[in-house]
């Protein structure tokens, strides 16, 4: 298995003033290891405060780790983190796209800024598959939720990503929107054979869409598997099920009945 | 089943990319006449009302009277630099307000490039609201501020770096000696005022309009100090950078 996505031993501590708000000491990640393989779909799955996003953040370089390491593609992302930051994207309802700029504005910013070298011509492709084109010359700051989350996914697939990390990319989205946005995400993988990490609450979306999901709680990665074999593991018709055990540190049914 | 690659292990300095960044802001821009208006309306303003003041120390023969356009100079030069400040800091502040720094830093633009776009962009700002001011100075009052030389005007636009400060433009206004040579000042202030790239700018503006004398030496030490705070910001805001990566403020700023 050839990996994208390499992290040993990763670990975020915040400093003493953060940390005194925070549950754990300001340990928002304690040492967590994984590897995401190439042109598959991962879900980073836990509740609030179980270290998604910092994880998220960290494998972006927002955020220096306070200890561990993380390969991207083959890089070092704590020392070269600009070789391989043009073939990666990240979309995040809580990262908002400049809201005074058209779409088409926008796009075009972030094209440059990746690098994309026909941008109108990426625009215009982008327009068709995520049926954004009446939205172009329409400020940012005007559209709905939905359609702002095919814009920040337009964003997402500008440089056409080999890594696409994304941030609860279905969240406030109402089910139509979510199942469209999902579908999307399984045709641009096949398609691409692009490799995708999400953070995610939504638990239809993690079975629907990941290979591999990783559980976390305080920071810690407690369980990992195939959806499949988390039901299996737990006894549970679904991952929501299974999430809740974890949250609520249930034992497993599986376990128990042996 | 093909993965879609673009450029890669890029690591240089990419003109592209700050190309970028200025057409963001030029789009902002762009998009509110209000803010466009607003650039020129001040300064016009205020040469408006200080012109009329010089005229009144002309006809009154004091030793501002002997030096036509002194105070004017010093409104439009204070101008610039109180702009340049400004086009800094609102540019920078679209991006928290707009929660956009996250999106900027994961993509491949470096700190440095961020800083070179905002200052490109002051420099824009400035000149949008400089030139219908200055322009607006030759058929009123028969005083072109062009007339002080290029120098001294790129000197002027220079004092750019001072930007980083946002509030301290105000706090050394008084010891920047724009409408009072510097010699007015009590000697311990003296020293301080000389430490400021603008003080150099006003007593150059003054030398050459009273005096008729290039002042080589104040350019030569505006540039210098300009260099100096330059370096000395982007070494701040560096290291400013680094701290909120540590910190994860870079996804938590906002409106």
């Amino acid at each position: 298995m050839e990996a994208a996505i390499e992290v040993q031993d990763l670990t975020k501590r915040y400093p003493a003033k953060r940390s005194a708000k925070d549950a754990g000491g300001g340990l928002a990640v304690d040492a967590i290891s994984f590897t995401v393989a190439r042109g598959s779909t991962t879900a980073l799955l836990g509740g609030n405060g179980a270290g998604k996003t910092t994880t998220l953040s960290v494998l972006l370089g927002l955020l220096l780790p306070t200890a561990g390491t993380i390969r991207v593609l083959g890089e070092d992302m704590l020392r070269h983190r600009y070789r391989v930051l043009s073939r990666m994207n990240f979309s995040s309802p809580y990262v908002e796209v400049p809201r005074r700029l058209t779409v088409e504005q926008n796009l075009r910013v972030y094209g440059r800024l990746y690098g994309v070298r026909d941008v109108g011509g990426r625009i215009r492709e982008l327009a068709h598959d995520l049926d954004i084109a009446d939205l172009l010359a329409r400020q940012t700051g005007e559209l709905s939720a939905g359609q702002r989350t095919r814009v920040a996914l337009a964003k997402a697939l500008i440089n056409q990503p080999v890594v696409l990390l994304l941030d609860e990319p279905t969240a406030s989205l109402d089910p139509d929107t979510g199942d469209w946005v999902r579908g999307y995400l399984e045709r641009y993988r096949a398609r691409s054979g692009a490799t995708i990490l999400l953070a995610s609450h939504n638990m239809a979306e993690v079975e629907r869409l990941c290979d591999m999901v990783l559980m976390l709680r305080r920071g810690r990665i407690i369980d990992r598997g195939s959806p499949a074999e988390l039901l299996a593991r737990y006894g549970q018709d679904n991952l929501e099920e299974v999430f809740l055990d974890i949250a609520r540190d249930r034992p497993r049914r599986a376990a128990a009945a042996q | 089943m093909t993965v879609f690659e673009t450029a890669s292990g890029d690591t240089g300095f990419s003109p592209r990319r700050v190309g970028a960044l200025i057409l963001r802001y030029l789009y902002v821009l762009r998009s509110s006449w209000p803010r466009l208006l607003e650039l020129a309306y001040w300064p016009a303003m205020q040469v408006i009302v200080w012109g009329f003041i010089t005229q009144f120390f002309m006809t009154n023969s004091s030793w501002v009277a002997q030096a036509t356009g002194v105070l004017l100079g010093a409104v439009l030069l204070w101008d610039v630099l109180f702009r340049s400040q400004l086009g800094i800091s609102v540019s920078f502040l679209e991006e928290m307000w707009s929660r956009n720094l996250g999106h900027l830093f994961v993509s491949p633009l470096r700190p440095y490039e961020f800083l070179i776009a905002l200052a490109t962009m002051s420099l824009v700002r400035t000149l949008i609201g400089m030139l219908p001011a200055a322009l607006l100075a030759i058929p009123l009052y028969h005083y072109s501020i062009f007339d002080l030389g290029l120098p001294l005007l790129i000197l002027c636009f220079g004092l750019g770096a001072e930007g980083f400060a946002w509030v301290a433009v105000f706090a050394i206004s008084p010891i920047a000696a724009v409408f009072y040579p510097v010699s007015v000042l009590p000697a311990w202030l003296q020293g301080v005022a000389y430490a400021l790239p603008p003080a150099h700018v006003f007593e150059g503006m003054r030398t050459l309009m009273v005096e008729h004398v290039f002042p080589t030496d104040h350019l030569l030490a505006a540039i210098g100090l300009n260099a100096l705070y330059l370096a000395v910001a982007g070494a701040v805001f560096l290291a400013a950078f680094a701290r909120a990566r540590v910190l994860g403020k870079l996804l938590q700023v906002g409106e």
